[in-house]
């Protein structure tokens, strides 16, 4: 049932494309009503796999000559994901209701970008993937070249060059481990049982790793993910941070760790304390967290302050991957949950709430603007989803880092002291930014207070009310009981960590 | 060999140079007096339906060879086959392009010279003997050259010519020294004889001329693929050609020039087995075959042009402000991943397959893109980068044509180039896994992320950039027609990978 979510995206994008010039309502409602059947049927699937292990869902040769199915199949983690996706879906189509430059094309390859992440999270098959991994490439070059803002173009082409490059480390990764299996099967299942020699497993691993970790924004090769944020219309934005970074580390934990464990193991000598990949991309998701939490504490721009906590906070799912113990690889998918749904509520009001109606980013303008009591829906809910991005206890955040930093804990206490720093600065931009775009204390003068009069902010209307309220319930809503999708997840991990590493 | 069997192997190049004198006689004997664009019509029908009437031969009696007492001269069957029902389908859609064009008065020669090329091209698909190698490679070339030539009121169009047929004429002079050095070691012109006694002289004593032949042919063929360092034809004449020619030489004679080499390298990796020398018998195993002779420092050659071949071509293409130009260089940067293949050919037909596919498929990729390219040049006059503004605009179908091949030559999934470079690399890998050919398949896959930017280049003007003009282009209906078939092709060949594999194992015996 859950491949349907593929084929009405797709379907969905192909009507835009084939839509008349001019009918932009119809382009609008069409998308919604394809994000929300993908968004129920990502429900019915979630709800009716609770309790169950790997489903295969389908399963056609499609390459008979080289073994490549098109095998679809939902798990524990990938059932939270497809949820996930169609929640953005829904709300990122929500967000760009203001669309009026060619709309049927922005929700067409919106669709069809869509479609590309629902596959990569639904694939079983290691070329199935990387297949939907590649379409998920285009369509974000061109929702930020044409409809994006600050430098578009260069953003477009440089978010487009690292996936590519990214891409193209994982595929030279894969026609290694086919050519070295010897198998005729791309299955990932069968891959992993196909005993590829440790050495090998050793080199390919970072390869594969690398090119999925540079789509999750891991430090040093996050530059592309402020950028892209920055300038990717609103909608593009809360899918790049919500969806498109989960896809990379949903590749580092399903093809890295699954099909390479051995990877990990130590090389048997150590420099300056790192003796393995595993303390390698460690140090680097932890040296990200902190980087990317005092880089965002710097900027005067809105927006790149939600840009650089994306990759703070997507240093946290690596660093939960890279515990490789329950807990931690436990929190690391909620946390590729729970970051979705902030970073798309930041974004959602950055960009779209405020930004439409001042017309600036820079905190420094907005500092003036007294938004609290001109904006107060926008500013309580960027309070709201400012206390779940800083991991406020109540919030999804909360219980997903506190699960990584256990989990890093337990694998290497120096992770979680570092990385608890991130938390704290974390905080401290938060709160920076909350303070100066909208509870600044500079009193406006009383010709400002009457031009304000004369024009007054547009109000807000319902795509947005409906947008905030559902990702700010979802959030609230799992960070009081995690357990919904916890009991989920869990057996998942376990089985993939039992099947793939130690 | 009796000649009924000549005339019975022969009957595809017959049928097309049959063809061609009738599309003479007819242009020039009865529609001298119409409209030129009933001529054109005309006269591209006329080969399009001899292209079609040497294809139905080609598909019905393709599997026959032709020998020359124990001496095979045309191979039938399995890639010959293939790649001459390649030529043919390509040449008839290059045809097709030029119904909508106006460079010439002179229809009825440029037909008739595209279908004698054509039938040089069907010969060294085929040919396993020097002399019908050079025979067919001279009758193809000659022809390209006039085609290069034929937009007379250009002078690029002329420039280009003279420096494709100088070039040309000088690595023929190469290819046609370094087989009289085969020759002269080897007292044969079969492929088959040359390549087996270069091996024994090779184990035997060493044989320092058998290197400087096979550089001197590897400067002969590298010329005909637009390999560097010999590729410096190909921007010139990719400019300056008009356009249906320019797709004819970007697609059909790159398809007969991979032929020949597969035809090449499959004879060298033949010589395994057992010999019997009066009274010593040697057993050969395919892995001596591919360490001595022929096959010892071929494929060291043909990485070489491959590496230099897939840098230079990406990285050059990356500069380039015309489309033909950028073009030319990923041309050059394609034929560097298929001579990634062909240094490391498998003894089983899976690496033939695997570049068949590969050069079929971007043959006709790239003949859209030329199509696209004519068709906006003939509405902007020029093909600079620029002109490619606002096309969404000016002509929504078209641009999606576009969006299509780009990516396709791109490699982005699920268009059939992605398909092509994987099939590719996958064969590679299975032949060898050792370190070389994979440092190759890396960087072939890491130029392929580098080729993504230049592709977006053209994208991005045709899709992002805004424009000043938004006068909409108009496609002649055929031209349309034929350019929507082949982006529908790359993409239902994309998703179903199988559909064109298994038309290409259709013609190899079944194992």
């Amino acid at each position: 049932m859950l491949a349907w979510t593929i084929y009405i995206s797709f379907a969905g994008a192909l009507l835009q494309v084939l839509l008349p010039k001019g009918k932009n309502d119809l382009a609008r409602w069409l998308a919604l009503a394809c994000a929300v059947a993908g968004l129920a049927i990502a429900v019915a699937g979630f709800a009716a796999g609770m309790g169950q292990g790997r489903l295969v869902i389908i399963d056609l040769p499609w390459v008979p000559s080289m073994g490549i199915h098109f095998l679809l199949a939902a798990d524990g983690i990938n059932r939270v994901l497809v949820l996930l996706t169609g929640l953005a879906a829904v709300c990122g189509i929500l967000f760009s209701w203001n669309i009026e430059l060619r709309t049927n094309e922005f929700f067409a390859f919106f669709l069809a970008l869509i479609g590309g992440v629902y596959g990569v999270f639904l694939s079983f098959d290691l070329f199935l993937l990387f297949v939907f991994y590649e379409i998920a490439i285009v369509p974000k070059y061109f929702l930020i070249a044409i409809w994006g803002s600050t430098r578009r173009e260069y953003a477009a082409m440089k978010l487009a060059l690292y996936s590519f490059v990214g891409s193209a480390m994982v595929l030279i990764g894969l026609l290694a481990a086919y050519a070295t299996a010897g198998s005729h099967s791309t299955g990932l299942v069968a891959l992993a049982h196909a005993n590829l020699p440790v050495t090998f497993q050793m080199w390919c691993f970072p390869l594969v790793f690398t090119g999925f970790a540079i789509l999750a924004g891991m430090w040093p090769f996050h530059t592309w993910a402020p950028t892209g944020h920055v300038a990717a219309p609103t909608a593009a934005s809360m899918l790049l941070a919500g969806v498109v970074m989960k896809l990379g580390a949903y590749g580092c934990l399903r093809v890295g760790i699954g099909l390479f464990p051995h990877g990990l193991d130590p090389w048997g000598f150590s420099v300056a304390g790192i003796g393995s990949w595993r303390d390698v991309f460690a140090v680097l998701a932890v040296v990200g967290i902190v980087y990317g939490a005092l880089v965002a504490l710097a900027q005067t721009d809105f927006k790149f302050v939600i840009g650089y906590s994306s990759v703070s906070h997507m240093g946290f799912v690596l660093l939960g991957l890279m515990t490789l113990n329950q807990i931690g690889v436990t929190g690391a998918v909620l946390q590729m949950f729970s970051h979705g749904i902030i970073a798309g509520l930041l974004f959602a009001i950055v960009g779209r709430i405020v930004y439409e109606r001042t017309h600036t980013r820079q905190l420094a303008e907005l500092e003036t603007m007294h938004l609290a009591k001109r904006l107060p829906f926008a500013a309580w809910a960027f309070v709201i989803a400012g206390m779940a991005s800083m991991g406020l206890p109540g919030f999804s955040g909360f219980v997903a880092e506190l699960q990584v930093l256990v989990g890093a804990w337990v694998a290497n206490p120096w992770w979680t002291a570092a990385a608890g720093i991130g938390i704290i600065v974390g905080v401290a931009y938060t709160w920076r930014a909350l303070q100066m775009a909208f509870f600044s204390d500079i009193l406006p003068g009383a010709h400002t207070l009457e031009r304000e009069h004369v024009n007054p902010f547009a109000a807000i209307t319902w795509p947005e009310v409906t947008g905030t309220v559902l990702l700010a319930g979802v959030s609230l809503f799992v960070g009081l009981y995690p357990r919904i999708l916890l009991d989920t997840i869990e057996p998942a991990v376990k089985a993939l960590l039992a099947g793939g590493a130690q | 060999m009796n000649y009924a069997d000549l005339f019975r192997v022969t009957l595809p190049e017959t049928a097309l140079e049959v063809a061609a004198l009738v599309v003479l006689i007819v242009d020039l004997g009865f529609l001298r007096r119409t409209a030129l664009t009933v001529r054109v019509t005309v006269a591209a029908l006329l080969g399009v339906a001899g292209c079609c009437a040497a294809l139905w031969m080609v598909l019905t009696w393709g599997g026959a060879s032709l020998s020359a007492g124990s001496e095979l001269l045309l191979a039938g069957g399995g890639s010959a086959s293939v790649a001459q029902a390649a030529i043919l389908a390509l040449t008839a859609l290059t045809l097709l392009l030029l119904i909508d064009s106006v460079f010439t008065r002179h229809v009825g020669e440029y037909v008739a010279v595209v279908l004698m090329s054509a039938a040089g091209g069907l010969l060294i698909a085929s040919a396993q003997d020097l002399l019908v190698i050079f025979i067919g490679l001279e009758l193809l070339s000659l022809g390209l050259y006039i085609l290069t030539a034929f937009n007379k009121s250009s002078g690029k169009s002329a420039e280009a010519a003279l420096k494709y047929y100088l070039f040309g004429g000088m690595s023929a002079a190469f290819l046609l020294f370094g087989f009289s050095y085969l020759y002269g070691m080897t007292g044969s012109t079969s492929l088959q004889k040359v390549t087996e006694r270069a091996y024994f002289q090779s184990v035997l004593g060493g044989a320092p001329l058998l290197g400087v032949a096979l550089v001197m042919i590897a400067v002969g063929l590298g010329f005909k693929i637009g390999a560097v360092p010999f590729h410096l034809w190909a921007p010139d004449t990719y400019e300056g050609a008009p356009a249906p020619a320019a797709a004819f030489i970007a697609s059909v004679s790159k398809v007969a020039s991979f032929a020949l080499l597969i035809s090449i390298g499959s004879a060298t990796l033949r010589i395994s087995g057992l010999y019997v020398f009066g009274q010593f018998a040697v057993e050969v195993t395919q892995r001596a075959a591919s360490r001595a002779g022929i096959g010892g420092s071929w494929w060291l050659l043909l990485a070489l042009l491959s590496t230099a071949s897939m840098i230079v071509g990406n990285l050059a293409a990356l500069a380039q402000t015309s489309v033909r130009r950028l073009l030319a260089y990923s041309a050059i940067s394609h034929a560097g991943y298929i001579l990634i293949g062909l240094a490391f050919l498998s003894r089983l037909d899976v690496s033939a397959k695997a570049i068949l596919y590969y050069i079929l498929t971007y043959g006709l990729t790239t003949i859209g893109a030329f199509g696209v390219v004519g068709v906006v040049e003939r509405a902007t006059g020029s093909d600079r980068l620029d002109s490619f503004l606002g096309l969404h605009k000016r002509n929504p179908l078209l641009a999606a044509v576009l969006l299509v091949l780009f990516l396709s030559l791109a490699g982005i999934p699920p268009l059939v180039g992605f398909w092509a470079k994987f099939n590719l690399f996958a064969a590679v890998l299975g032949v060898s896994a050792g370190p070389i050919p994979f440092a190759l398949v890396a960087l072939a896959v890491a130029m392929s992320a580098v080729s993504l930017y230049y592709y977006l280049q053209v994208l991005k003007r045709a899709y992002v950039m805004p424009t000043v003009d938004e006068a909409p282009i108009t496609a002649h209906p055929v031209t349309m027609a034929v350019l929507l078939v082949i982006a529908a092709a790359v993409v239902v060949m994309g998703c179903f990978p199988t559909l064109l594999s298994n038309w290409i194992n259709s013609f190899y015996p079944v194992l």
